[in-house]
This record gives structure tokens, C-alpha cells and sequence, in this order.
């Protein structure tokens, strides 16, 4: 099987699967990074969500063979050791999640948005956060967390 | 272990003590059965399905004997047995106990509210007591504050972990007197969730994410008709794919086992399976439409009758009748089904996201022939339930796969499996009339209930003839209304079919609720008049009900003018013994795009453990109960469900959400449910604000686009 790089977090981490694989796959089955979560397989409804050169892409869709050499981030890795990311710090602060499953993609896709756009208008935040479903209908949190999380930033 | 135990006639409750454990509070919780449970628990040594740890380290663990899916149980529940003992809240460990309860039906904390605060209360009076003797004073001269054990004359202190192994000594208390509510100091705070820090950087535990050495992956394949069955398969292409490892027949279809998740994936594509289509190949959803319109014109059973409705609508100088149609609906939790198992010859583990584990166990138990004391269910957290996760099907596609492979199994179904094999919201019609007087007085209301029996139809496999018997679970929520009506007859009439249908968050409730609260409007409408004003006349009898329909006209100013284009339409309904008005506010476009832009929501549900819980909780209701007025419905076409993901089966997103503001009313009544009451009326409020915008009645769900454009 053939061989890839990946730099998954921060370390480099060699793996031998099928071409084909999704990098979903890749990070729950052969390195057991389990936060990144299985919700459709086709894209649609963000669980997947990591950090692929700091874009927000939805790894349920992206096969290994073309991120080889790419820099991924996954939600264990968002943190740097014990200090949380803001949207982390905003997410607990609001107390967002419910069930949860869903949480890590929400967290993954605002946290690509503020890298992007620090202090996003209401509409910047549809746009981006519409790309993931939560079933327990915690978006009326997730807007504020996400302003709470820009509010951190500004401030430093 | 020495066990000392105290049964008295309402609850149960028994310390242990083992080296070094410190104080084990275990109380039995039954979820149906309080005699049942309570005897299996006598002949363990202690395995009591519910219980708080006070560890001499001063550690204290609160076991969540409920599944966690999302509904906060983690949090309100250990806030109530905290509050009772006068815990320090901020050392309050919480875990999930082996042994978990059924969870469902809006329960937990109206469940086990009173057994939760005697428990803590019992406990805390034994710290009391070991401190007394320790320093050989007067129990009422000591206090309990905040985690520690105060005597008052001196200011001494003992921290409950000094006191855990001497309180674990002592009898339990029978008799223990509980807080008077106005000194509560947790109960009734915004406590933050204590699952929340697990669930921002991916710890949270789900089914899906145990490993297990030698693990390995699978799929089982049902055949896409409801009723089909295996008949042949051809495995070449399948097992000559890499890394796939065994392709056999199970009771549910068909499992393939592979070595990674994808390797897995990759062979059940290769797979070609032929089925046998059965007897019900040929249903669809307008041949469904159609048998339920044949029901409902069939003799029908009586759930209710006040007065003489017959001759009241006879009498009646206008006569209203209208149909009101639901589609199924599907759960789509957000994490599909899934479970790992690992079977071994003496003993047999599951990891299950489940609201049943009771079922599991007897389930792990039937197919691997095991004691069901040597199987291990581990409820881990749920990722979203809904009342899907309280039907274990998966989890007995996993242990046959195990049990087969000798190997440790993780299941997984792909979200075409999990929308197409549902047990769904039944389909329903209802069949409603009303009479209104020459002054306008509402003085008769029928509503014939025509659907899928979930009870004794297929919940436990395909359609069970039910001849006229009453479903009384189909009637919840139009049986009950709260309107004084002198003349009411409440019916119901089954129409099962092979498609399966089960619990969805707030049951027959969420339709009958849609078909009374707009049929209400319509009455109104005929009666000339305003439907606020129509439902609290005939709610007079009702205050919790007039309390949360006045406050929240209140909160949005009913009948004052609202800005160009918005609308408003209202609904009240009470379930799960807690009671809820909504008022939606809408704006429809002249392509009949429906924008629901506010929701204001008030609720009595009773004493609140807290009040943040209740509102996620109500705007989770609500954004789920939005999904199945505006967007996505499950259809049948051939026999099977035409929708196998989120493109065709929409939810709601991000940008179409509402802004929804909760209050609730301050209520020292037993607390009411929560998970659910918030469903019921967001339907019928929308769809009344929608009749307010365009004229047009909706009487079919969801409400789409092309029905209302002008």
C-alpha cells in the first residue's frame, strides 16, 4: 500500500493505507484521533471539519493521496497544550454544546473563520457556520460564542 | 464488602463499605419496573444503579444513571443530589455508572427529583451524625455548609471526606426532612455543564471512537425494501478488495467485515446482494396516503366522548372540518448509529450510545447464550437520541458480528442506513370538526386520530393486525386538550404499514398539537375571533396553561402592528406534564419562501434544576421541531425510504435559524419535563403566523414553498 506524509498536528506521522482513503478514516482508524466525527460521508454536514492548511475542509471527502505533504489540524490539535483557543474558551464560556457530536466540526469551521476574518459580521458567520448541522439546535449559542471568541481576539 | 440496606416502601437505599471507598450512597431509580429493579439489586453485592461516592480524599463522584444525549442529564442531575447534601459543587466529579436506567419520555429529573434529594439528604445527615460522635457533640449543634461539616458553638470543621469511612458505618437514616426550596443554593442556578469541557477539544467519549485491540470494522446491509429478505449474494469483488476479511448473513441482512472502516466501506460497494422484495414491495407514499384516508373513514376506537358531540355538531350553527396531514420523519441524530462489542467466551462488553441498556444486556445475553450477569453494558455518551436510541437494532447487528468473528467489532452505519432503516415519526391524519353556536360559543370538538400504532404495531418487528384496540399513546396530546369544551369525542383509528415507526422526540404529541392549535385558529377564525383571546376563553379552567399563553402574548405585544411584512401566529400545548405557549413570527416572500425570524417561547415546568438546561433544551425542541414544519420529510416509494442523506432530507441550518427567546415561569410545582414540551407547538405557531401572512391554512406538512406561492 502506498506511503504518506502527513503533518497531522504539528508532528510528522507516516501512513500506509489504500489511495482512496478519506482522511476522516485516516485520523480515526489509523492514528485514533477520534474528535473529527463520522455524520454523512458526503460533505454535507460538517462533522468531519478539519484544518488542511488552515482551511476549514471537510475530511469525509478529502482522500489521502491529496493532502500528502499537507499540514492538518484536527480539534485535539487546536489547543497549544493546556492554553485553549479562543473559540474553545467562548464555546465553554457560552456553554454551547449539547450532545456534542457535532461540536468538533462547529469548533474547527469557526476557528478557520476568525483566522480569516477576526471580527465577523453576522452574515460572514451564516455563511460559514450554514456549512454544519447540529441536530440539538445549538446555533443561537454558536453565533454568540463565535462573537464572544472575535470579542477575545480583538482584545488579545 | 458489608452491605447495610434500608428498604422502606417508596425508595430504596443502602451504603457500602469497602476499603478505603469512603461513603457509597447506591438508591434504586427503576425506570418501569420499582419492584423488578429493586430485587435484582437485593441479591448483588452492590450494584446499585445509582450512587454517590464521598471519597476520604476528599473526592466526590456522582454516577449519571441516565444517558447523556445531549438533554443535560450530566449536569441537572448530581445539581439536585449536590444540593441536598451541600456539596461544594465545584468538586462534584461526574461519571457515567455502569449500570444506566432507560432514558426517555421527558423523565429524568421529574423521575428521580425526590428519590436524588432524599438520597442527598439521607447522606448528608450521616456526615452530620459521624461528626457528632467524632467530637461527641449534639447532632443540631453541627451544620453542613459547602462540602464540610461545621460545629457552630466551636467553629471546628471536618471536610465530608475526613467523615466518609465513619458516616459509611452508621444506619441509614429513614427518615430525613428535605430543603425548603428558598434555600436552595444550586438548584435553580445557570451551572454550567459539566460534559462541556469534554466536548470542545474531542475527548468526549462516544461509541464510535472505543478502540479495542484486534478490532475489527463492520457494515451490515438491510435490504432496502421494509420486509424483504436475504435471498443470494455474490461475494467475488467484494472479498477480493483489501483488507476485507469476511462477508456473512445475519438476521438483519447482510454484515461485511473489514479491516479498517474504509476497507470495509469499499467491499459492501463491491458487494452484490440479491433480496427476496416480500409482500410490501409495491408501498409508497401515496398508496400510505390513501390507506390512511380509508382508515379514517372506518369505524374508529373511542378514546374520549363528553357530552353528546353528535347531536352538538347536529346543532351547531356553523359546522368547521378540516384534515390535517404529517409526514414520517426521520431522527438523523447526528451520530448514526453505531456500537462496539467485543464477545469472548465468558464474558461479552458493549459500548453502546443506547436509551435502552437494559434491552441491550438481554439482547447480548439471547445471542451469545452468556448469563447477562457476564455481560457489560457501557453506556457512553449519546450523540444526539430523539427516541431513536431507545430501539437497539444496531447493537444486535454488532454482537452477531462478534460473536461470529470471535473479535472485537466495531459497527458502524453508514447515514443512508440510519435514514432508510428509522423507526420513524408515524405518518398521521387527522380528522377534525368543531361547532360553533350563533354567538360564536365553541360547543363541539371531534378529532379522529388515523396513524401508525407504535405500540402495538412494528416496534418489535413488522405490522401486528390491530383490530379497533386503542392505542391510548396516540391519542397523548389530543385526548388530553386543555380546551372546557361541553362536547368532545377524541378517536383513534391504526393504520400500520410495513414502514417501522418509533418515539421521535415528543411523540404523538408534536402532531396532535400541530392539527389542534391550527384547527383552534381555524375555529377561532370562524368564531371572529382573535385567537388568543378564543383559546383563553376556553382555557378558564387551565391556569398554567392561561399563565404561559398570557405571558407570552405579553412578550411579543400581541395584536399591536408589527413591522411591514411580519406576521405572527400562536400555539399552546402542555406535555411531558409541563406546560408551553410559543409565538412565531414570519415573513413570506411571493415565492412562498417561509422566514420564521423570532420564536418567543414561555414554559411551566415546575420547580427548574436549571434554567440554562431548559433553555438549549427549548430551542433544541424548536429547531427540531422546525426542521419537520419547513424542511425535510421521509417518503416511501418501492416499497423502501426514498432519502439517504442530508441533501435529500434537509434540516435546518445555521442561517435559518430564528432568534428564540425562553422564559419561564417561576413554579415551586414538581418539576415537569423538559427535552420535549418545547416541540409541540412550534408547528402549529408557525403554521398560524403563515395562515396570518398569506390566508392560506396549512394542512399538510412540512410547509413547502410551492403551496403558498401567490
Amino acid at each position: 500500500m502506498p506511503n504518506f506524509t502527513l503533518y497531522i498536528n504539528g508532528e510528522k506521522r507516516q501512513i500506509n493505507v489504500d489511495s482512496s482513503t478519506p482522511v476522516l478514516w485516516v485520523l480515526r482508524d489509523e492514528l485514533k484521533l477520534t474528535g473529527t466525527k463520522y455524520g454523512c460521508g458526503r460533505g454535507l454536514c460538517g462533522a468531519c471539519t478539519v484544518h488542511i492548511n488552515g482551511e476549514a475542509t471537510r475530511s469525509c471527502i478529502t482522500a489521502v493521496d491529496t493532502v500528502n505533504g499537507e499540514e492538518i489540524t484536527t480539534i485535539e490539535g487546536l489547543q497549544q497544550g493546556d492554553i485553549f483557543h479562543p473559540v474553545q474558551k467562548a464555546w465553554m464560556a457560552e456553554d454551547v454544546p449539547q450532545c456534542g457530536y457535532c461540536q468538533s466540526g462547529q469548533i474547527m469551521t469557526a476557528a478557520a473563520l476568525l483566522a480569516r476574518k477576526p471580527d465577523p459580521a453576522d452574515e460572514d458567520i451564516d455563511a460559514a457556520m450554514k456549512m454544519n448541522i447540529c441536530r440539538c439546535g445549538t446555533y443561537q449559542r454558536i453565533r454568540k460564542a463565535v462573537h464572544h471568541a472575535a470579542g477575545e481576539i480583538k482584545r488579545g | 464488602m458489608a452491605d447495610k440496606t434500608v428498604i422502606n416502601r417508596r425508595d430504596f437505599i443502602k451504603t457500602a463499605t469497602a476499603a478505603g471507598a469512603g461513603l457509597v450512597i447506591g438508591f434504586h431509580l427503576p425506570f418501569r419496573n420499582r419492584l423488578q429493579a429493586a430485587s435484582v439489586g437485593l441479591q448483588s453485592s452492590f450494584a446499585p444503579n445509582a450512587w454517590i461516592i464521598v471519597r476520604p480524599d476528599n473526592q466526590v463522584i456522582f454516577k449519571v444513571t441516565k444517558s447523556e444525549m445531549g438533554q443535560g442529564v450530566w449536569t441537572s442531575l448530581p445539581m439536585i443530589i449536590a444540593e441536598e447534601m451541600d456539596l461544594d459543587w465545584s468538586t462534584i466529579k461526574v461519571e457515567q455508572a455502569l449500570e444506566s436506567d432507560g432514558t426517555g419520555g421527558s423523565r429524568s429529573i421529574r423521575g428521580l427529583w425526590k428519590p436524588l434529594r432524599k438520597a442527598g439528604a439521607k447522606a448528608k445527615d450521616m456526615l452530620l451524625e459521624a461528626a457528632a460522635q467524632e467530637w461527641q457533640v449534639e447532632k443540631n449543634e453541627c451544620v453542613a455548609e459547602n462540602g464540610m461539616i461545621k460545629h457552630k458553638p466551636t467553629g471546628k470543621k471536618f471536610k465530608y471526606g475526613d467523615l466518609a469511612i465513619a458516616a459509611s458505618k452508621l444506619p441509614v437514616p429513614d427518615k430525613v426532612s428535605l430543603k425548603n426550596p428558598s434555600d436552595f443554593k444550586i438548584i435553580g442556578t445557570d451551572a454550567l455543564r459539566t460534559d462541556t469541557p469534554l466536548k470542545i477539544n474531542g475527548r468526549a467519549q462516544f461509541a464510535m471512537d472505543v478502540n479495542l485491540d484486534g478490532m475489527v470494522y463492520a457494515f451490515v446491509v438491510r435490504c432496502p425494501i421494509f420486509g424483504g429478505t436475504f435471498k443470494s449474494m455474490d461475494t467475488r469483488k467484494a472479498m477480493a478488495i483489501n483488507g476485507a476479511l469476511d462477508i456473512f448473513e445475519v438476521s438483519n441482512g447482510v454484515a461485511v467485515v473489514g479491516s479498517t472502516t474504509w476497507a470495509a466501506l469499499q467491499a459492501r460497494k463491491a458487494l452484490d446482494i440479491t433480496w427476496d422484495k416480500g409482500t410490501t414491495a409495491d408501498l409508497n407514499s401515496d398508496s400510505i396516503a390513501e390507506f390512511l384516508r380509508k382508515q379514517g373513514r372506518k369505524r374508529a376506537a373511542k378514546g374520549r366522548n363528553d357530552g353528546n358531540p353528535k347531536r352538538a355538531l347536529k346543532n351547531a350553527k356553523t359546522v368547521v372540518e378540516a384534515v390535517y396531514q404529517v409526514p414520517f420523519q426521520a431522527h438523523a441524530t447526528m451520530e448514526p448509529m453505531n456500537c462496539v462489542v467485543d464477545v469472548q467466551p465468558d464474558r461479552c462488553r458493549l459500548w453502546a450510545p443506547t436509551q435502552s441498556p437494559g434491552d441491550a444486556r438481554k439482547q447480548a445475553a439471547k445471542i451469545t447464550g452468556l448469563p447477562k450477569d457476564k455481560v457489560e453494558v457501557n453506556v457512553t455518551f449519546l450523540g444526539g437520541g430523539f427516541g431513536r436510541r431507545a430501539f437497539n437494532d444496531f447493537i444486535g447487528d454488532a454482537l452477531e458480528v462478534s460473536y461470529r468473528m470471535k473479535k472485537p467489532v466495531k459497527l458502524i452505519w453508514m447515514r443512508e442506513d440510519d435514514m432508510r432503516h428509522d423507526y420513524y415519526r408515524p405518518a398521521s391524519r387527522h380528522i377534525m370538526a368543531g361547532g360553533l353556536s350563533s354567538d360564536g360559543k365553541l360547543e363541539v370538538w371531534t378529532h379522529r386520530v388515523v396513524a401508525p400504532s407504535i405500540l402495538f404495531g412494528q416496534m418489535f418487528k413488522y405490522p401486528v393486525p390491530l383490530k379497533d384496540k386503542l392505542d391510548i399513546v396516540a391519542l397523548e396530546g389530543a385526548k388530553n386538550i386543555a380546551y372546557a369544551i361541553p362536547n368532545i369525542r377524541v378517536e383513534y383509528k391504526s393504520a400500520n404499514t410495513a414502514v417501522p415507526v418509533g418515539w421521535w422526540r415528543s411523540v404523538y404529541d408534536s402532531q396532535n398539537a400541530y392539527a389542534n392549535e391550527c384547527f383552534i385558529d381555524e375555529l377561532a377564525e370562524s368564531a371572529g375571533q382573535d385567537p388568543l383571546q378564543f383559546r383563553l376563553t376556553y382555557l378558564a379552567d387551565s391556569p398554567r396553561d392561561t399563565q404561559v399563553l398570557k405571558m407570552a402574548a405579553k412578550k411579543v405585544n400581541w395584536g399591536e402592528k408589527l413591522s411591514a411584512g411580519r406576521f405572527q401566529g400562536l400555539a399552546c400545548h402542555a406535555s411531558f406534564k409541563s406546560h408551553v405557549a410559543q409565538v412565531a413570527e414570519v415573513s413570506v416572500n411571493n415565492r412562498g419562501m417561509i422566514q420564521v425570524h423570532r420564536v418567543v417561547c414561555t414554559i411551566d415546568c415546575g420547580q427548574v434544576v436549571n434554567p440554562s438546561i431548559v433553555r438549549s433544551q427549548i430551542e433544541s425542541a424548536i429547531v427540531y421541531g422546525l426542521s419537520a414544519a419547513l424542511k425535510g420529510k421521509i417518503t416511501i416509494e418501492n416499497g423502501g425510504v426514498v432519502q439517504g442523506n442530508f441533501h435529500e432530507f434537509e434540516v435546518l441550518r445555521f442561517h435559518e435559524m430564528p432568534k428564540i427567546e425562553v422564559y419561564i415561569v417561576k413554579s415551586d410545582e414538581h418539576p415537569g419535563g423538559v427535552g420535549e414540551p418545547g416541540l409541540p407547538p412550534i408547528a402549529p405557531a408557525v403554521a398560524n403566523a403563515v395562515f396570518a401572512a398569506t390566508g392560506k391554512r396549512i394542512r399538510k406538512l412540512p410547509i413547502k414553498a410551492e403551496d403558498l406561492k401567490s
